[in-house]
This record gives structure tokens, sequence and C-alpha cells, in this order.
């Protein structure tokens, strides 16, 4: 039971070959491009969706924050899709491998920081102390903050990780239980109900993109804008 | 140069003065060929009547030209990407780009994409049959 609850996480290599790359690339099929004014419906209905959410997400940045339009909408899209992908059976899902996820989240962060401080020093130093403080805390408040600053790639990455993994983890467990409660009816209906209710909140995994595009967003305004 | 054919009694095909008949020998459907009158004098033109195997589509190829047909296939890596790139529009172009798609273009996909998973992952699913011997 053990070793098979894990290795569905376990990254696909046929025959030696690095399967996982097809995997991740997989998504890209599905978002086809069209340089027509009227396409067809599924690009019609991605470009709606892909300009309500830049709309959403890039209206609070100025000039010079909109040019990361493109990095986030990408990014938003990737993560979206590979999430809700892996919700199918038996797929795999890249985005349950922390490395992939700090490889996302990692350079990044870097470059919202290194912006905010090549353009506007004082500004990003002057995050690190917040407005008010009494005299004697100063010293433990700027570790606070330093500390708060450098974990947050780390938090973007292993909140994407934990979730789709934990996610994945108790469909397949609760699924297991199901099977084994088969033959004992009176509880199969109830556990079946909460399969249910499970996948439901896992589709929220598109939520799970939000939360990180959101705190990416946030922190390059903070970054950028003061 | 090309007149209406004229068929014998005995069902085969004749054609006036000067000139005989082609027939392709390929389009043998029902028993029928397609078969048209030319000139006696047009013998050079035959090669070109004949489509090269290598352009033959694959439900065109006979059984027994089949190995060299796959041979003769373009293997170079461009020659397999333009091969995925025609796949992939062919699929597109049924499925997605018409005038009223529906979820079917996208389900047959992800239903694939399910399928190869499975495929993928059969060596580990084996030992979750409900089997008493694994």
């Amino acid at each position: 039971m053990n070793e098979n609850l894990f290795t569905s996480f376990t990254t696909p290599v046929i025959l030696g070959l690095p399967l996982v790359t097809l995997i991740v690339l997989f998504p890209s099929l599905l978002f086809p491009t069209s340089n027509r004014l009227v396409s067809n419906r599924f690009v019609t209905l991605q470009q709606w969706m892909l300009q309500l959410v830049s709309k959403q997400m890039m209206s609070i940045h100025n000039s010079k924050g909109q040019t990361w339009t493109l990095m986030l909408m990408s990014l938003i899209l990737f993560i979206g899709s590979t999430n809700l992908l892996g919700l199918l059976p038996h797929s795999f899902t890249p985005t349950t491998q922390l490395s992939m996820n700090l490889g996302m989240a990692i350079p990044l962060w870097t470059g919202a920081v290194i912006t905010g401080f090549r353009n506007k020093t004082k500004a990003s130093l002057a995050h690190f102390l917040p407005q008010g403080t009494p005299t004697p805390l100063i010293p433990m408040l700027v570790i606070i903050e330093t500390i708060s600053l450098f974990i947050q790639p780390m938090a973007l990455a292993v909140r994407l990780t934990a979730n789709i993994t934990a996610g994945h983890l108790l469909i397949h467990l609760i699924g297991g239980a199901t099977l084994a409660l088969m033959s004992i009816s009176t509880t199969t209906a109830l556990i079946t109900f909460t399969i249910l209710i499970l996948l439901t909140i896992l589709e929220f995994a598109v939520a799970m993109i939000q939360a990180y595009v959101f705190t990416l967003l946030v922190s390059l305004y903070l970054h950028d804008n003061t | 140069m090309n007149q209406p054919l004229q068929r014998s009694v005995g069902g085969e095909p004749v054609c006036s003065q000067g000139l005989r008949p082609l027939c392709s020998a390929e389009r043998e459907t029902l028993g029928v060929r397609e078969c048209t009158c030319i000139s006696d004098e047009s013998d050079g033109l035959l090669e070109f009547c004949d489509v090269p195997l290598k352009e033959k589509k694959l439900l065109e190829v006979k059984l027994g030209e089949l190995p060299s047909w796959i041979l003769m296939r373009d293997f170079t890596p461009s020659g397999i990407a333009g091969a995925f790139q025609r796949g992939y529009y062919r699929y597109y172009n049924k499925y997605v780009n018409v005038k009223k798609g529906s979820i079917a273009g996208l389900s047959m996909v992800l239903a694939a994409y399910v399928f190869l998973n499975y495929c993928r992952s059969y060596k580990e699913l084996k030992h979750e049959r409900l089997r008493k011997y694994h």
C-alpha cells in the first residue's frame, strides 16, 4: 500500500528516456494560436478567458510592471492547465515535483527583487523596516523582515507542491478506501460522496494558480511600485 | 486527344483507330477500371501517368510494395517533425477549426492522453488488480 501510494509521483521514464519532457510540453497542444480576427470557438473562448484574467491581474500595475504581462499570463496558463490535466485518471502532474516549482518560483522572485533594487534602491531597502516601529525593536525587526523576504520563493514553491500533492494523495486514499468498503454497502455511499466533494474542491486547483500568480504579482507590485 | 471510351460486348475497352486504351490498374473497384483512349504516339508520356512509389498515400500502396514504401519514408528529424505537424493540423482542421466546434474535439485528445498514461503506468497498475495470485 505504501509503495503504491507514492509511485504515481515518480517521474515517468520510458526505457530510460525522460517521458516527463513530453508530459510537460503537452498542455501547449491545448492552446492553439490563431491570427484571425474571428477564429473557431475553442480559440475564441481561450482568448476571452485570457483577456479577462489579464485585465483582472495587470490593471494594478504601472507601465513598467505591465511589461511582465506575457510572463505572468504564460505562468498562470501553464500552472492552471497542468494542475487540471493532473486531475485526469492515471496522469502525471509536473507541479507535484518540488524541483519544478522551485525552478519557477526562484527566478521570478529574484527578477522582481533585483528590478526593485536596481530602480528604486532606497524604497526597496525601506521595506525591511515598517513605519512606526519603536527604536529598541529595530534590529530584530530588520532580521525578521529579511527572513520573510527570503522565504518568499520557498513559500511559493512549497505551497504549490504541497497543495497539489496533498490533493492527489487524498484522492488516491479515499478512492482506495471506497473500493475496499464496497462489500460493506452502508458506508460506500458516504465515501463516494466524500470523493465527489474532494474532487470538486480539487478543481479549485485553478484557484491555486490564482494564488500563485497573485502572490507573485503582489511581490512584483511591492518591489516595483512601492 | 482523349476520346470517350467505347466498350465492346465482351467488356474489353475499344478505341477508334490510331488510339489505344490506357487503363489505370490501381483504381480497380467493383471490377471496373477507369480507361481512356490516348494516341499511339504518346508513349513517352506513360511514365508520368504512374505515380512514383514515394509519393503514394498509405492506402494506395499495394501490400507487396509496403516494405519498400516504409523504407522510402523520410526518417530525418525534419521529416518526422513534418509528419507530426501534418498529423496535428489534420486533426485540428477536422475537429477544432470548424464553424461549430464541440467538446468532442478536446475530449478525444484528453481521452487519448488518459489512455497513453494508462499504458505508461500499466506495469505498476498490474499489481493492483483484484486477483488472488498476482
